[in-house]
């Protein structure tokens, strides 16, 4: 965290209320999200107990395994999720995209919380290498579902990447709320104190949003005395009416699912109204840019599918490794100074520590040559007046989030009372002419902001060929082929 | 070191104030989950007050108002112990095969002694006895043999705070090569060769204290036990267990360093009256009796150290939370550090208002607070807010 959010906490503990941390989007929300709500058997590595999911806020799905130990009866449940998942995921890919574009959408999956996160992981991990054939044959559309959930929670890792959001982080990253971060990861408490029920304040709502009768867990662990009261005996039952089936063992389902509604339903609603609270922001300049990412690596993920791509090993490779995480460094670099030039509470954060100011033009020569070189060069000047902090060293090279192509170079830095009078000289984004023309530089009277942050571009470093992996990191790895075992794997 | 039973006068003195405190109620156990959280936060006087005598601070918070929010799932504790009970069949068959196997431990049989009973006899003090001569002995006994012991529940014990508490014995003591290794058994799954990094750190900071506890009861050698834990846990989706070897070393500095860093129980005893009590005055049939108002009181006499982590890890912590609100700590160490340690909420917003005049020290955070709350003033249009709070807030 920084002072400013850790300033904006202070005030929203003292205002019983969450405060705006940004002023933009600077998430892509959207239009039809697919939203996700699953719960999973306490003490399992990945049991699927039940889920809710849907793209209609008014027509939630719901799954249950009524027998969360049985092998079989989670491979259902996969089914099950999968026809829903799949059919989303396949509405967006039904037409081709026009040559050398992505997808026009790409379909966006919203889950609770990290832990949301995690599952899908989970239940990609163990479903991704099943066969539809010989022992332990599973319906097609399971490895599928794996596949799927698996590149979802692998794009989510990507820092910028609106594929897979978990709620919670996306609001927490919009709102500093009087409570700590441990406590922001339950959706419901910080729901209620970013938008606290008529005659509640913040903190009387989270505290109240804090008792797992009155709202459930958001998952995918349950709450334990459910658990223990309610769940626990409806198993029994309909484990004790399973053998004589008919009304007995659908009256028993019924009951567990009535009970799993009680634990979902809460958090449906959260979901979507944490979606609405979201959209209360305009969306910031860059994000369509960032979508557009998303959309071509669906567009990729889509072809490497139809190609009968294998299923993603289960771990990468040295080489693929680094790739990978040296991708992930550019893109969070280059996040952060998008997010600070689409919005101005970011670039706050660098006007305090200097890396930033903001001020008003005080005087503009539009024409000045720099004729130091052979031929003069048109090279204007501008004064900036402003009362921010600045520490920054004549000769720095600055840019302005309003003209991020042109450089601004610091000519020269005086105090004036409590401002300084920062004056730049502009080279770029002024074409041809004698005289910037208007618009091309800011004028006097402008409100403008100089930063170092630029968004530059980075040449990927180079990684060696996969075959060409040192002895260092183990040498060329094993090229990854499905194997029965893997196919057959325990899910016990 | 000894385990001689009788306890100098200055000991007995001890003894029976720390009775005192915990009152009519049994005193709880400590165990290794219970002791890596009183290490965590060494500065809570609170806390390693109460688990020093043995207090039942589940009990103490819920007749407060303030019922702790753990509990566990039977599904989580069928599903631990059904894994422990398939690891441990038949001697403990599968753990040896996979100690030789997969840490290519040259076991070629093992003993397997259960210390869970000793002669019908169950207190502490007995089974500590029982298992620092079985080990002890063991210990000794022909190293370069590829015959290994197995103890399962050893009854270890640790001081903190100056005081001995016994630890729930849930590890086994491997006797192999005349060390000891530390043998835990979870039921969280390992998945490609990774598990959950906070359930691995978790298990990580209770087998150090195993070690730890250890290596006290055979004298303090650090060579008898090794740093290298194992670790059994179900093997991705299966339960199937698999083996890996944990390196405690750090952790065992954490733990030294902040067991000592827990002020020893005498000091802390001295700085509250002799009538102080947690007793909850049970009627009969058990049920606490004594106004809570007055319990709340005895227990705001002690001073807490919350953190936003308590909420994880103490029983205690929605009441300590409650009390530190209005404090800059509550929104999180980070929050604390980047407002320069300020402690109030009502200090900060005075400071970044220019209401409070900074003392030298807080001239630079005083100076950047006005420039945040000026910049967010300037930006979302909106006054600094509270500032009207600032005069009851200041005096404290």
């Amino acid at each position: 965290m920084t002072l400013l959010t850790s300033l904006a906490r202070v005030i929203a503990a003292q205002a019983g209320r969450a405060q705006p941390t940004k002023t933009r989007r600077h998430v892509h929300l959207s239009s039809r999200p697919l939203v996700l709500i699953p719960l999973q058997l306490a003490g399992e590595a990945c049991a699927p107990l039940a889920a809710m999911v849907g793209d209609d806020r008014d027509k939630p799905l719901q799954l249950a395994v009524y027998e969360p130990r049985d092998r079989n009866r989670r491979f259902e449940f996969a089914a099950d999720l999968a026809e829903t998942v799949l059919a989303y995921v396949d509405g967006y890919a039904a037409a081709e995209p026009e040559e050398g574009q992505p997808y026009p959408d790409a379909p966006q999956l919203l889950v609770p919380n990290l832990g949301g996160v995690a599952f899908a992981r989970m239940l990609g991990r163990s479903t991704r290498f099943r066969r539809t054939e010989g022992e332990y044959a599973v319906p097609a559309a399971v490895p599928l579902l794996g596949r799927w959930l698996s590149y979802y929670a692998e794009r989510s890792e990507a820092t910028g990447s609106a594929l897979l959001i978990p709620l919670t982080a996306a609001l927490a990253d919009h709102w500093a709320t009087g409570q700590s971060a441990m406590e922001d990861a339950n959706l419901a408490a910080l729901v209620s104190w970013i938008d606290p029920p008529d005659g509640m304040t913040g903190p009387a709502a989270a505290r109240a949003a804090e008792d797992p009768v009155r709202c459930p867990p958001a998952g995918p662990v349950t709450d334990p005395t459910f658990d223990n009261e309610v769940l626990d005996h409806l198993v029994k039952a309909v484990r004790d009416a399973a053998a004589g089936g008919g009304t007995p063992l659908a009256r028993a389902q019924a009951a567990t699912d009535a009970a799993l509604r009680s634990q979902l339903e809460p958090t449906w609603e959260l979901m979507w109204r944490s979606v609405d609270l979201l959209r209360t922001l305009p969306e910031a300049a860059s994000v369509p840019d960032r979508w557009k990412s998303d959309r071509w690596s669906f567009t990729g993920q889509v072809g490497w599918l139809r190609e009968d791509g294998a299923p993603q090993p289960r771990r990468d490779g040295a080489v693929a490794a680094a790739r990978r995480l040296a991708r992930l460094e550019r893109e969070q670099q280059r996040l952060a100074v998008q997010r600070a030039y689409d919005d101005p509470l970011v670039m706050a954060e660098y006007r305090l520590t200097g890396e930033a100011f903001a001020g008003t033009v005080s005087a503009a020569d539009p024409a000045r040559l720099d004729t130091a070189g052979k031929r003069a060069k048109l090279r204007p000047w501008i004064t900036v007046a402003t009362a921010d902090e600045v520490v920054l060293e004549n000769g720095t090279v600055l840019r302005s989030p309003d003209r991020p192509g042109q450089d601004a170079t610091i000519v020269d830095i005086a105090l004036s009372g409590q401002l300084a009078l920062v004056t730049l000289e502009l080279k770029g984004g002024m074409g041809q002419a004698k005289v910037a023309p208007p618009g091309a530089m800011p004028a006097v009277g402008d409100e403008v902001t100089y930063t170092t942050l630029r968004d530059e571009f980075q040449r990927a470093p180079e990684f060696p060929e996969r075959e060409n992996t040192p002895w260092t990191h183990g040498g060329p790895p094993a090229d990854y082929v499905p194997t029965e075992d893997d196919a057959r794997e325990d899910w016990s | 070191m000894s385990a001689s039973p009788r306890p100098s006068p200055a000991q007995a003195q001890t003894q029976a104030r720390l009775d005192r405190l915990r009152g009519r109620a049994l005193p709880v156990n400590h165990n290794a989950r219970t002791i890596a959280a009183l290490a965590a936060n060494p500065g809570c006087s609170r806390r390693a007050l109460m688990d020093a005598a043995g207090v039942d601070k589940q009990q103490v918070a819920t007749h407060v108002g303030f019922p702790a929010p753990f509990g566990q799932s039977q599904f989580a504790i069928a599903r631990g112990n059904a894994f422990e009970a398939q690891v441990k069949e038949g001697g403990a068959a599968q753990l040896l095969t996979l100690l030789r196997e997969h840490l290519g431990l040259d076991v070629g049989q093992a003993h397997y002694h259960d210390l869970n009973d000793v002669g019908g006899n169950e207190a502490a003090l007995v089974r500590h006895g029982r298992t620092r001569q079985l080990l002890t002995g063991a210990a000794l006994s022909a190293p370069g043999e590829a015959t290994g012991t197995m103890f399962d529940h050893p009854m270890l014990r640790l001081a903190v705070g100056g005081r001995h508490a016994y630890l729930e014995p849930d590890l086994i003591a491997l006797q192999y090569q005349g060390r000891f290794h530390v043998v835990e058994i979870k039921s969280f799954a390992i998945i490609d060769g990774q598990a959950d990094p906070a359930k691995v750190a978790a298990a990580a900071i209770q087998s150090a204290v195993y070690v730890h506890a250890l290596r006290d009861l055979l004298g303090g050698d650090q060579g008898r036990v090794h740093y290298e834990t194992i670790l059994v846990a179900p093997r991705d989706f299966s339960s199937q267990p698999t083996v890996s070897t944990v390196d405690v070393r750090r952790q065992l500095t954490v733990l030294r360093r902040q067991l000592d860093r827990i002020a020893s129980v005498e000091g802390l005893l001295d700085l509250y009256p002799a009538e102080l009590t947690f007793d909850l005055d049970p009627d009969p049939g058990g049920r606490p009796q004594r106004p809570p108002g007055e319990l709340a009181g005895a227990i705001g006499q002690v001073t807490a150290n919350y953190t936003p982590d308590c909420l994880a890890t103490c029983d205690l912590c929605f009441l300590c939370r409650d009390e530190a609100a209005g404090t800059t700590g509550a929104l999180g160490r980070s929050v604390r550090t980047d407002l320069g340690g300020v402690e109030h909420a009502g200090q900060v917003l005075g400071l970044a208002a220019g209401t409070l005049p900074p003392s030298q020290e807080r001239a630079e955070i005083a100076a950047q607070l006005t420039r945040a709350a000026r910049l967010r003033t300037e930006l979302l249009g909106t006054q600094l807010l509270g500032t009207q709070l600032l005069n009851t807030d200041l005096a404290t």
